[in-house]
């Protein structure tokens, strides 16, 4: 403890006891990568309250068919909203808040690559928001268009215009910045025997997370400011009256967006890639063909992107083409899900919360891969296509896939942050209620959208309303149910004091460079680079007992 | 290290399965699913749509039997020692290559439909769509017909915010339109689609067709409709504040009683055609065609013969009140504010107050975002400008008909 205090004199961070001003300058200044990561995950988990809030408006609307609560207009306004604030606000600076705390001390250094990039990046993102959400209150509202934002329509959208273009370039730009870093952390700051064979996942489905982003971000930047000068420098790149193509701007917004569901995706591969091994008490199956799984899909992403756009009117050939290629993701993604499942076979499983997130999103992930399966068959699509059947396929990925890995990941680690255990009891509770609730909102869309009713339209015909009455409820409590998440985290990072401390191996059953620290690890871990030993890569280790390191901690 | 509340456990996982089936059983099986439809190829799709249904079906049973049985067998309660093994590339091999093969079993069948769906040869009727916020336009480009489509009056009036009429009571609710796309079974139809604003997609699910609407652009889809029948569909591509309220109502009938409505039709008369005929303005029809003309609903869209005769004020903002609320309310809204900046108001505008020349030919060939309204008849574009002059405390006088007519010349 003494020792402790004694480096916090040196090393250590401005505390609030230091004085207001200096400790706020500390969190506006800071270029350390864990304060950075909890950052980026405070300003992730402010953006779902948001966009949840908005999913209410949503579902509160469709409670009953008429309109009850708002006029269309901003209906749209908040189904665009959502989908914005969620993927860009929310999921994304999740991750990167996740790969910002994780990624150095798996690999073992001492801090990413960019120190004062990764300060930048993270600042950019409550200025891109506060851009975003100030639309709302111009006259005439916020962007209304789709967050797609497809033209001609959404070069409709009044004063909100620039507001959007100029949120997304800011939103881009922060993404790059946090990408750049991670892949050049990655590839450069390893602790020595860290080959990249024997990383783990987490930090490998980053890196390839990376390039995706790398290479899409800069396509959707085009896109938008095409948009820009269609609308203002009277361009004519979407209008087919001067020679343009509105078409155009689908294949290029999906050559981004298309990729953009897997950079969604694959930091929760894996997360859970990493979660399934430690209650499991068995080492990953497959570790590298889940490795060559992450990097086929991650280049199949590149060329499937049409699959959004079966209704355009495409030439034969081209609908072809991006059907087959569209199946052909189901091929590594379902090693992925049968690797995860031997992982779990002849284990030795206990339920704790990280690990029942972990396993619905096995389930889960896994039915949203099904209905993505049906989707890809384009026959069948054209029935499917911008129906709920799509809403309730997108959700079923994002949700208890993306945020379940992103809530698994938080149970796992929290403890390795904050020093202290969540309260298990309360975490179940908040997982078996997440679970009902996500089920009850967004399985029942299927039905709908398979019954006929088509997405983004505030008022349907009265056979859809039990469906929608279902999904309503099911969103109401979902979000509830987050209420008790937040509490039991804020009890690990505002109120540890008379708790008893948690060892560095929180988990018995884990490995990897970050269960060799103190938890909470220092403000500075690797300063000097460890050597790796043998038990703790999460690669082969044949010959080792699983178990070995408890032993010698006992 | 965690105390495990077993029984607990199970009774969450057992109830979930439990209102799985409870939310089953109350429900009839035909609003669960995809339509079968009434073409071939709506069979055909559901098939497609079914076989890849009961495959995912049977991978999950596989994958999640393994799953749930290892989350049963190897807790660690009763599998206190965990295995070591974590590869095996014989393994590997073989769940890459049975999904593969599943999926070029899936494909093939799928690769056929889509080659039928996109041969539009050999149609014997062509029908032009065009996509305008929020409606449609259906020209039937040999024969000379065309007409706008648009939602249902009962239906606007209960789809306003705060409307205070319950949907429940207004017949298909936001599936009904004005004018039906009246089509003949046993032929095959080509659709050329096409918008005028911005893109809408034209999709009805018991034909299985739907395509994107793309303004400057036409795309191709076509349809040969087995059964006579109400065939009702939405569009499906955000188009703006009223997307959800364009609805789609193709009305499948024998070649020789769409011959006789499309004769009719010509001459400026709309005949209702079959059973279940506007709803509102419903009219027994034990012989359809030769029922009377139904009372002709607001806004009318033929262009009357006659030449019209003046109306008086009160007439006019009556009938400008329907028509304004049906057409001109959706942008410029019921309270004339409109939507600023993209939908001016009409409250105060120097156009509604100004001379009534100007406020015609705006309204006839539109403007920026406004598309033209000349298909509307004489009557209705005088009625609902002179509603659009005497509403919300303006006193800029009536149009007559006749100025109109006037000025199209």
């Amino acid at each position: 403890m003494t020792q402790d205090a004694h480096r916090h004199d040196h090393h250590g961070p401005v505390q609030l006891k230091d004085g207001v001003v200096p400790y706020l300058m500390r969190w506006i200044t800071t270029t350390n990568h864990k304060d950075l990561g909890t950052l980026y995950l405070l300003f992730s988990v402010f953006m779902f309250m948001v966009g949840g809030l908005m999913s209410l408006v949503i579902r509160a609307e469709l409670w009953g068919p008429g309109l009850q609560y708002v006029n269309p207009e901003f209906f749209n306004q908040m189904t665009t909203l959502h989908a914005l604030v969620m993927i860009f606000g929310g999921v994304m600076p999740a991750f990167v808040g996740l790969a910002n705390w994780m990624v150095p001390m798996m690999i073992g250094c001492s801090d990413l690559a960019l120190p004062r990039v990764n300060n930048w990046g993270f600042w950019i993102l409550p200025f891109a928001f506060t851009l975003l959400l100030s639309t709302l209150f111009l006259p005439g509202g916020g962007p209304a268009g789709g967050w797609t934002m497809y033209p001609p329509l959404v070069l409709q959208t009044g004063n909100a215009f620039p507001f959007l273009i100029f949120a997304v370039h800011l939103m881009g730009i922060s993404s790059i910045t946090g990408a750049i870093n991670v892949a050049v952390t990655i590839l450069n700051m390893r602790a020595p025997g860290m080959t990249l064979l024997k990383m783990p996942l987490f930090a490998w489905t980053w890196l390839v997370t990376a390039y995706l982003l790398i290479a899409t971000m800069p396509v959707l930047a085009g896109a938008v400011t095409m948009l820009l000068t269609d609308k203002y420098f009277g361009t004519r790149f979407f209008s087919a009256a001067g020679g343009g193509d509105p078409v155009l701007f689908q294949h290029v917004f999906w050559f981004f967006g298309h990729p953009e569901v897997y950079i969604l995706i694959l930091p929760a591969f894996g997360v859970v890639s990493t979660i399934l091994p430690t209650f499991a008490r068995k080492p990953l199956f497959g570790y590298d063909s889940m490795v060559y799984a992450v990097a086929s899909i991650a280049f199949l992403s590149f060329i499937v992107w049409a699959h959004h756009m079966f209704t355009v009117g495409m030439p034969l050939a081209g609908e072809l083409f991006f059907m087959f290629a569209t199946m052909l993701i189901a091929v590594p993604t379902g090693v992925k899900v049968f690797n995860w499942v031997a992982t779990l076979w002849r284990g030795s499983l206990t339920f704790e919360t990280p690990m029942l997130f972990a396993l619905a999103f096995v389930f889960l992930f896994t039915i949203g891969g099904f209905s993505g399966l049906m989707l890809a068959i384009a026959p069948a699509d054209f029935q499917y296509h911008d129906t709920y059947f799509v809403v309730a396929h997108f959700h079923y990925v994002l949700v208890p896939g993306a945020v379940f890995a992103i809530i698994a990941a938080v149970y796992y680690w929290i403890p390795k942050w904050t020093g202290v255990r969540y309260n298990e009891t309360l975490g179940q509770l908040h997982f078996w209620l997440s679970a009902v609730f996500i089920n009850l909102t967004f399985f029942p869309q299927h039905f709908a959208g398979l019954a006929g009713m088509q997405r983004r339209v505030p008022d349907y015909a009265i056979a859809f309303t039990d469906f929608n009455v279902w999904s309503s409820v099911g969103a109401f409590g979902f979000f509830v149910a987050q209420f008790l998440m937040l509490y039991n985290f804020a009890r690990c990072v505002w109120f540890r004091q008379g708790r008893p401390r948690v060892p560095a191996r929180v988990w018995e059953g884990a490995h990897g460079l970050e269960w060799t620290v103190p938890s909470p690890p220092p403000y500075h871990t690797f300063e000097i680079p460890p050597r790796v030993p043998e038990t703790e890569v999460t690669a082969t280790h044949d010959d080792v007992d699983p178990l070995t390191h408890v032993k010698q901690h006992a | 290290m965690v105390k495990w509340k077993q029984g607990s456990r199970w009774v969450c996982g057992i109830g979930l399965i439990f209102s799985g089936a409870a939310l089953g059983a109350a429900y009839d099986p035909g609003h669960w699913n995809m339509p079968v439809g009434v073409t071939d190829i709506s069979r055909e799709v559901f098939a497609r749509h079914m076989l890849i249904f009961w495959v995912c079906v049977a991978i999950g049973v596989v994958v999640f039997g393994f799953m749930f049985y290892s989350v049963f067998a190897h807790r660690r309660s009763r599998h206190p020692r965990p295995a070591h093994f974590h590869e095996s590339t014989t393994v590997e091999i073989i769940w890459t290559i049975i999904p593969f093969v599943i999926l070029v079993i899936m494909a093939i069948p799928a690769a056929g439909t889509l080659i039928k769906m996109e041969d539009a040869r050999n149609s014997e009727l062509s029908v032009k769509i065009t996509g305008y916020q929020w409606k449609w336009h259906y020209d039937y480009v040999d024969q000379g017909v065309n007409f706008f489509s648009t939602l249902h009056a009962d239906s606007n009036r209960a789809r306003q915010l705060n409307s205070g009429i319950d949907p429940r009571s207004v017949p298909n609710y936001l599936l009904e339109v004005d004018h039906r796309l009246v089509l003949p079974v046993g032929k095959k139809i080509r659709f050329l689609l096409t918008a005028n604003d911005v893109i809408h997609a034209w999709w009805v699910p018991d034909l299985a067709v739907k395509k994107d609407a793309v303004p400057g652009f036409i795309n191709e889809l076509w349809t040969r409709i087995e059964r006579p029948g109400l065939y009702r569909g939405v569009c499906a591509e955000l188009c703006g504040r009223d997307h959800g309220f364009m609805p789609i109502v193709v009305e499948a009938v024998e070649p020789d009683v769409f011959e006789k409505w499309l004769a009719a039709k010509k001459t400026g008369q709309d005949l209702p055609v079959g059973r279940g005929s506007a709803a509102g303005t419903q009219v027994a029809a034990a012989d359809p065609v030769s029922a009377a003309p139904k009372e002709k609903p607001v806004p009318s869209v033929a262009v009357p013969a006659v030449k019209p005769a003046d109306l008086s004020k009160d007439e006019l903002m009556k009938q400008g009140e329907n028509v304004y609320n049906t057409l001109c309310g959706a942008c410029h809204q019921a309270t004339g504010q409109g939507l600023p900046p993209t939908f001016p108001a009409l409250v105060g505008s120097k156009i509604v107050n100004g001379p009534a020349e100007a406020h015609i030919r705006h309204t006839l060939k539109g403007k920026n975002l406004m598309p033209p309204f000349a298909h509307l008849s004489d009557a209705d574009i005088a009625a609902a400008l002179t509603y659009e002059r005497n509403a919300w405390g303006h006193d800029a006088g009536i149009v007559q008909p006749a100025a109109v007519a006037a000025a199209r010349k």
